[in-house]
């Protein structure tokens, strides 16, 4: 029999992708690694300094404050979005005529860069000549700080009826709530349509059988469309944290300066990260033990959102 | 009646959706001096008062004014005084009301800083990504669904584990990689990291994979070769992929925004995304020509957007089945 002669061709096609993704992604995350145990800058390789930036990030207090308002975002803006985008979803799914018209309308914040658009929200958010006020004030109420406020919104809500919380228990700040409100505003529609590819594969048949048992349409959102989208649920929760974990252009555009907004309550991971690493300090092997955290926190996460998937696939 | 329920609502909310798009556009033409003064409203309205004899309507500008007078000067449509030191009852003066578009405000705003640079450069950085991304991906998608070779199961599952890794967690040692290629302010810096997509190659690999295998036996026995088979059959079968991959490719590097950020210093180099953000920065308090920007910088996409929606939103929907 004779042999084969090795066929160099496959590898050949895969060559360019290959080069660029093992460049310019293999080797830097590997580098992250490796950066992160020596004191480097950006001249060079400095000595090793093994675990010590990850100790001192333990006690940075710092660290835990961008860590907690990156966990606020994350915990008001991915519940809400997923209600939200679901339930425009169900409302388009139910309408026959100017369906595209209403989605597109959603979609456009999806498509439009958070560069222009976090311009224009900071204006809105803006304490003379926002519209945010010009709204408050039209309807009566007291014009707010907005963007301004390190003062957390239960802080504040609780203030009007004369209870005064500690800044504590306040909750994310104005200014961090703002930047919650852009980040689901701009996420909604990316979320609706995949909520509605996910429901336009759900069969009519189920809904006609439940209608002829006499089912009402709450129970049937319940029994029947809740349990079926929930794959599609699964996917735009794990995206959607994943995202919100990494927001940044909002921060950097939105508040200050200083930027990170009002006594920093607007600082988040990303934000610190690029703080530390390109701001003044330039200290490059920081920013890459913020990054490995950052990059722990969100592989945990998508690990056990994959864990849970399983359990939950119908 | 409940139709009519849902359509409402919708039509609500997709309102406060576009809301800020449209204070956007109004604030944009509005001038600097109206709003300063309060004017925040959505109409580019402007107030200023006038005074009438004989019932011709005169412009004015108030010098001094008491309890029941006013001297004042007289100023036509440019704000040339016409007749100065009047004296007048303030019983005579109204107060006009006028909606007035400032459409200067962005040619203002372009000439300010170098905007067109920077959409030259940015459309150069995103077409070279789409074009770059299309054939490398192309190249290795063909490669991993249509072909055995040693290895194939490893890379593939290689490249899908590293699509995973978030950009901020890369970006520190990137820019320590480009700064030993000495690619720091450079176009390549743009272009070369992002010609190679995992996304795309997953993508089309999947597309690659449908097609099939009797068009591939078929064009064999007529002696087509691979490549010959990649670009008379499997490249003009994918072109629905092929342009959404390109749809992704070109919207994700338009609005790209940390990445140049940190790789790229020189102005001259700057993309829209860096430049406007630069600009805000400049011209913080000048909210009317901030609109003006941000209204000219988010245009070309959103034409893109509404010429090509059903494409576009199809391609969106598409990327969460994966899920």
């Amino acid at each position: 029999m004779k042999k084969r002669k090795f066929d160099f061709g496959p590898y050949l096609y895969i060559l360019p992708a290959l080069i660029i993704i093992l460049v310019f992604r293999f080797v830097p995350i590997v580098l992250s690694f490796i950066v992160s145990f020596f004191d480097w800058s950006v001249i060079g390789v400095g000595k090793f300094i093994g675990f010590s930036n990850y100790s001192r990030l333990f006690h940075d207090p710092e660290f835990w404050q961008s860590l907690l308002n990156t966990f606020y975002l994350v915990i008001f803006v991915v519940p809400f979005s997923l209600i939200t985008s679901l339930a425009f979803a169900t409302m388009l799914n139910n309408i026959k005529s100017l369906k595209a018209f209403f989605r597109s309308m959603y979609f456009i914040p999806t498509v439009t860069s958070m560069v222009a658009i976090s311009i224009v929200w900071r204006i809105i958010f803006n304490q003379q000549t926002g519209l945010a006020n010009f709204f408050l004030t039209t309807f009566g109420f007291d014009p707010l700080a907005w963007l301004a406020e390190s003062r957390g919104i239960l802080e504040i809500f609780f203030a009007k009826f004369g209870i005064s919380l500690p800044p504590s228990l306040g909750g994310p700040s104005l200014a961090l709530f703002c930047i919650i409100i852009v980040t689901i505003w701009k996420g909604l529609g990316y979320n609706t349509i995949i909520y509605l590819a996910g429901l336009q594969n759900i069969p009519n048949v189920y809904y006609e059988a439940a209608d002829i048992d006499g089912a009402g349409k709450i129970t049937q959102f319940f029994k029947i469309t809740w349990p079926l989208v929930s794959p599609t649920t699964f996917y735009v929760l794990m995206m959607q944290t994943i995202v919100t974990f990494q927001v940044f252009s909002q921060i950097y555009l939105m508040t200050g300066p200083p930027i990170g907004g009002p006594l920093g309550t607007t600082k988040v991971i990303v934000y610190y990260l690029f703080d530390k690493g390109f701001g003044e300090s330039n200290d490059l092997s920081y920013a890459s033990a913020i990054a490995l955290a950052l990059f722990i926190i969100i592989l945990t996460l998508t690990l056990l959102q994959k864990k849970l998937e399983k359990k939950v696939h119908y | 009646m409940k139709k009519l329920l849902i359509y409402f609502v919708l039509f609500i909310c997709g309102i406060i959706m576009i809301i800020p798009f449209v204070w956007m556009a109004t604030t944009a033409v509005k001038s600097q001096m109206e709003v300063n003064k309060g004017n925040v409203g959505f109409l580019p309205y402007e107030k200023y008062p006038v005074i009438f004899d004989e019932g011709q309507e005169y412009r004015i500008k108030i010098i001094t004014t008491s309890s029941d007078s006013s001297v004042v000067n007289v100023i036509n449509e440019e704000g040339w005084i016409t007749k100065s030191f009047y004296k007048i009852s303030n019983n005579a003066i109204r107060e006009k009301k006028q909606i007035k578009f400032h459409f200067e405000n962005f040619v203002t705003a372009f000439k300010k800083v170098p905007f067109g640079r920077y959409f030259l450069n940015t459309i150069l950085v995103s077409v070279s990504v789409v074009f770059g991304v299309i054939i490398t991906g192309s190249l290795a998608a063909y490669a991993f669904a249509r072909m055995r070779f040693k290895g194939r199961e490893f890379l593939f599952y290689l490249f899908i584990s590293m699509m995973m890794v978030p950009q901020p967690v890369y970006l520190i040692p990137s820019y320590i990689v480009l700064n030993q290629l000495g690619w720091l302010d450079t176009y390549q810096a743009l272009i070369i990291p992002w010609i190679a997509n995992i996304f795309t190659i997953f993508l089309l690999r999947q597309q690659f994979k449908t097609i099939p295998q009797e068009l591939f036996d078929a064009a064999a026995i007529d002696g087509c070769s691979r490549w010959g088979i990649l670009w008379k059959i499997v490249l003009p079968l994918s072109k629905s992929v092929i342009s959404t991959a390109a749809i992704f490719g070109f919207i994700g590097s338009w609005n790209s925004f940390m990445w140049p950020l940190i790789m790229i210093d020189n102005p001259k180099l700057r993309v829209l995304q860096v430049g406007l953000s630069y600009f805000s920065q400049e011209a913080s308090t000048h909210t009317t020509l901030l609109m003006a920007a941000s209204t000219f910088s988010i245009l070309p996409l959103l034409i893109l957007f509404l010429i090509a929606q059903r494409q576009i939103i199809s391609s969106f929907a598409s990327s969460g089945l994966k899920g």
